[in-house]
């Protein structure tokens, strides 16, 4: 090479810092604006309608954009949020709500009444607890722009709790132009009356959501207490960044480059170790909670004595170690309600799976249920690794006792098709699969859709047991707390005995972010209010 | 020369009508319901057949392939069935990254393999040859995460010269933009460099071998003349060949480096669809990339003709 060349060379990267000087940003790339918080969702922001959809990402995107009439707070006790004064009857029949002064629309518009009607009529079309409602519902009624009346045709003591649901479906309120859509289709935009306004302009699905902080929102005048109280937003903008490859979030975290990020997978923790910059934390205490699902329509578990032996293998410690790791983020829990201190907690029959697998038992149960050692399909989606750690498990306890299990693995869009199917398992269909459901959605009978054993309406499973239906009617009905409670025990352990489901185990994943940020609330889900970048 | 190209060009009709009713076949035989990964976890059968039926997935199959192929006609990919917005402004929304990646990775591979490639040959057998061929052995076994994940711990982490993920349009900076391209450019240049590098060696090996480049020597002419000016004159079809088929394989084949690196390009957004069974996106794209293939591959004949003087249509 001659020297004029390698002249040449030397210009033209000088040229090129040259231009780097002029066009790029003083401050380089992992230095944004000091008032915008970066944080690494879950999931891919795929829909904006969180009543079309369930999925958590649109949850915790909902929680953002949208407002809620009543909000649970630290006790799972429903509060006030967009409801300013509500009262009841003396005979529980008439429920009347004045909504709070200042509420407005991201487009300007004043929150009426008739648009919180129209919400909540959209959301009782997707949400069962919504559906449960309006069984007892008469009318809905505005009284006024800010007020509306509720007439029941029936009590039904937890109307306000199913207004405050706490997570997937969110009762959200939407402008009635929005909420006039079909409960079976997507909102054309986002309009919301939440703290912060979603940027549709910025949005790139797969990449990319950005939210700036609602100047107009008037938060309340009570301290935050999970979904309840004040909901006041200490940054200017809010970009979430989804990252798909694991390690790559946690390098971007490490580098500055994000400021949270939400679910870090137990293996990659050890990557924040030598950071002191990065706090690995717990703020959802609750966690999820595994479970293991029978077709109760097909042999051998149609037969109660193969689910009970079934839950006489289950040691939830060889579940939760195969999906969470380490032993501060798992705990055994018999409870079907959740445990860690919620409101229907309860080891009422639960004993079999408290005490430990009993092999011994479990072999005479299969011997009593005739089974000769049929093909049993074990559904598994390897996309989805505690769906797949799980399954692993389940194949090696049941094989272990003699039974033929058929592990198929599929990817997670197969398996939510397939274990529709209640066809024959020689012609698609099914035996068991597994999922976990996060502990919001297992608080109470209401709320646990696996437990419910209505059979062709019941969830994936069909199971029919009427002694537990009833259990949870009159759970519905009472006002009482200790009666609930009563009642609660008693579908537990009607539960256990009828084996809808098998709990597998309870587990937390902790979430990781940088030491500058504070205020961020202990809850089952993620809020982003309060949070200061400092 | 132009009949050629009218002629090449209207072959992509059937072509791509090929790929449509393939593709349409292929998903609507595959398992999968994007109603039911909308509908989620706790859905019952009857809230996943209403959804079904509000996205027209309840059609009879022909009724289904027919609307789209009427909204195709008149310009219309559809809309995401997730998203809700238009599969043309998502792959708008994606093209950007994806060029410019495949664009920035062929600036990396092209100058780093020619010269290697024409130098390996020119010292054949020798250390310099050697050196070059081990360099080729190891761009194609290194998987190209392994590589990524070792330049983002190097340059992003350690030295904190460049970032570690993400994407920044041009528009928004020329260094911004740049230093978001280097590490994931560097990471799938690899491959590219060592496919042509080793392509390079072997047509100027054949090359170098034929009378005319030692009747060129003879005659005095430079190392640098005879090896530039005649030697990969002559020996560019295959390097042309292998580069035009890269660009084909970096468009649509980019799905890893563009995870490890968080690029929103095309290659993620078909994968994400397929997981999905966003069907409209699925469709729409593959539409797109076999159009590129065919427009690549009409480019890469046409470029004969500048290279090869002896080549006509």
């Amino acid at each position: 090479m001659s020297m004029r060349s390698v002249a040449g060379g030397i210009r033209f990267v000088a040229m090129l810092a040259a231009l780097a000087a002029a066009f790029g940003p003083a401050s380089g790339w992992t230095q944004g604006a000091q008032k915008t918080l970066r944080f690494i969702p879950q999931a891919d922001l795929r829909s904006i309608d969180p009543i079309w959809t369930t999925a958590y990402v649109t949850r915790n995107f909902g929680y953002l954009v949208f407002d809620t009439l009543f909000a649970l707070d630290k006790e799972f006790k429903p509060q006030p949020q967009m409801v300013d004064k509500w009262t009841v009857s003396d005979d529980k029949l008439t429920y009347k709500f004045t909504l709070r002064d200042g509420l407005k629309w991201h487009d300007g518009q004043p929150v009426r009444a008739a648009d919180c009607i129209a919400s909540i009529e959209r959301w009782a079309k997707r949400d069962q607890f919504g559906q449960k409602l309006m069984e007892a519902v008469g009318s809905i009624k505005p009284d006024d722009d800010k007020s509306f009346t509720i007439a029941l045709k029936a009590p039904f003591p937890l109307l306000i709790s199913a207004l405050g649901k706490l997570s997937s479906n969110v009762p959200f309120m939407m402008p009635e132009r929005l909420a006039k859509t079909d409960a079976f289709q997507q909102i054309p935009e986002a309009i919301g009356s939440g703290p912060f306004k979603f940027v549709k302009e910025e949005w790139v699905p797969g990449s990319k959501a950005v939210f700036v902080k609602n100047a107009a929102y008037v938060p309340r005048k009570e301290p935050p207490s999970l979904a309840a109280g004040g909901k006041i937003v200490k940054v200017d903008r809010v970009e979430w960044l989804y990252i798909p490859d694991t390690a790559t979030a946690a390098a971007a975290l490490n580098a500055g480059e994000a400021d949270w990020y939400e679910q870090p997978p137990a293996d990659i923790l050890p990557v924040f170790a030598a950071n002191k910059d990065v706090v690995v934390n717990t703020v959802d205490p609750l966690g999820n909670m595994g479970v293991l699902r029978f077709n109760h329509t097909l042999p051998p578990f149609d037969n109660q004595k193969m689910r009970e032996a079934v839950l006489n293998l289950v040691d939830q410690k060889d579940y939760m170690r195969a999906v969470a790791g380490e032993d501060k983020y798992w705990k055994t829990c018999g409870s079907i309600f959740i445990c860690g201190g919620t409101p229907f907690e309860s080891t009422a029959g639960a004993e079999v799976l408290l005490n430990g697998p009993n092999p011994a038992k479990a072999k005479q149960l299969i011997q009593e249920a005739g089974y000769k050692g049929e093909r049993i399909v074990l559904l598994s989606a390897t996309d989805q690794p505690i769906v797949q750690q799980q399954a692993l498990v389940t194949r090696e306890r049941l094989a272990a006792a003699g039974l033929n299990i058929d592990l198929q693995a599929n990817d997670w869009g197969t398996l939510i098709t397939r274990r529709a199917s209640k066809e024959p398992i020689d012609k698609g269909g099914w035996n068991l699969f597994h999922t976990w459901t996060a502990a919001p959605d297992m608080l109470s009978p209401a709320l646990n859709i696996p437990l419910r054993a209505n059979g062709d309406k019941a969830w994936f499973g069909w199971p029919k047991d009427p002694k537990l239906e009833e259990l949870i009617d009159a759970w519905f009905k009472a006002s009482d707390p200790a009666e609930q409670k009563k009642l609660a025990d008693a579908v537990q352990a009607e539960a256990y005995k009828e084996v809808p489901y098998v709990p597998t185990g309870q587990f937390v994943v902790p979430t990781a972010y940088r030491k500058n940020l504070d205020g961020i609330i202990i809850a089952p889900v993620v809020f982003l209010w309060n949070v200061e970048k400092k | 020369m132009f009949a050629y190209i009218v002629r090449r060009i209207l072959a992509t009709i059937p072509v791509m009508a090929v790929v449509a009713i393939f593709v349409f076949a292929l998903l609507y035989l595959s398992p999968g319901d994007p109603a039911a990964i909308i509908a989620g976890d706790t859905a019952t059968v009857e809230d996943i057949a209403r959804i079904r039926a509000k996205l027209g997935l309840d059609e009879p199959v022909y009724i289904q392939f027919g609307s789209w192929v009427w909204r195709l006609m008149q310009g219309d990919l559809g809309i995401s069935i997730f998203t809700n917005l238009p599969v043309a402004k998502l792959i708008q929304q994606r093209l950007e990254p994806t060029v410019a990646l495949t664009i920035a990775t062929l600036i990396v591979s092209i100058s780093v393999a020619v010269p290697m490639g024409v130098l390996a040959a020119w010292k054949a057998g020798r250390w310099v040859d050697r050196l070059v061929m081990v360099f080729a052995v190891l761009g194609f076994s290194v998987p190209v995460f392994v590589l990524a994940y070792i330049l983002i711990y190097i340059f992003a982490i350690r030295a904190d010269l460049l970032p570690v993920q993400g994407y920044v349009s041009i528009s928004a900076g020329f260094w911004p933009f740049l230093s978001h391209i280097i590490l994931p450019s560097a990471a799938l240049g690899m491959i590219q460099s060592a496919l042509i590098a080793r392509i390079t060696r072997a047509s100027m090996l054949e090359v170098l071998a034929q009378d005319y480049i030692r009747t060129a020597q003879a005659k005095g002419l430079g190392n640098e003349q005879v090896l530039i000016g005649h030697a990969l004159k002559n020996a560019a079809v295959p390097i042309v060949t292998i580069i035009g088929i890269g660009v084909a394989l970096l468009i649509g084949g980019v799905v890893v480096t563009e995870t490890v690196f968080a690029i929103p390009g095309l290659g993620r957004l078909t994968v994400d669809a397929i997981l999905r069974r966003d069907y409209p996106i699925i469709q729409g794209i593959i539409l797109i990339f076999s159009g590129a293939y065919v427009l690549i591959n009409l480019l890469v004949d046409l470029s004969y003709t500048l290279i090869d003087p002896r080549i006509r249509y």
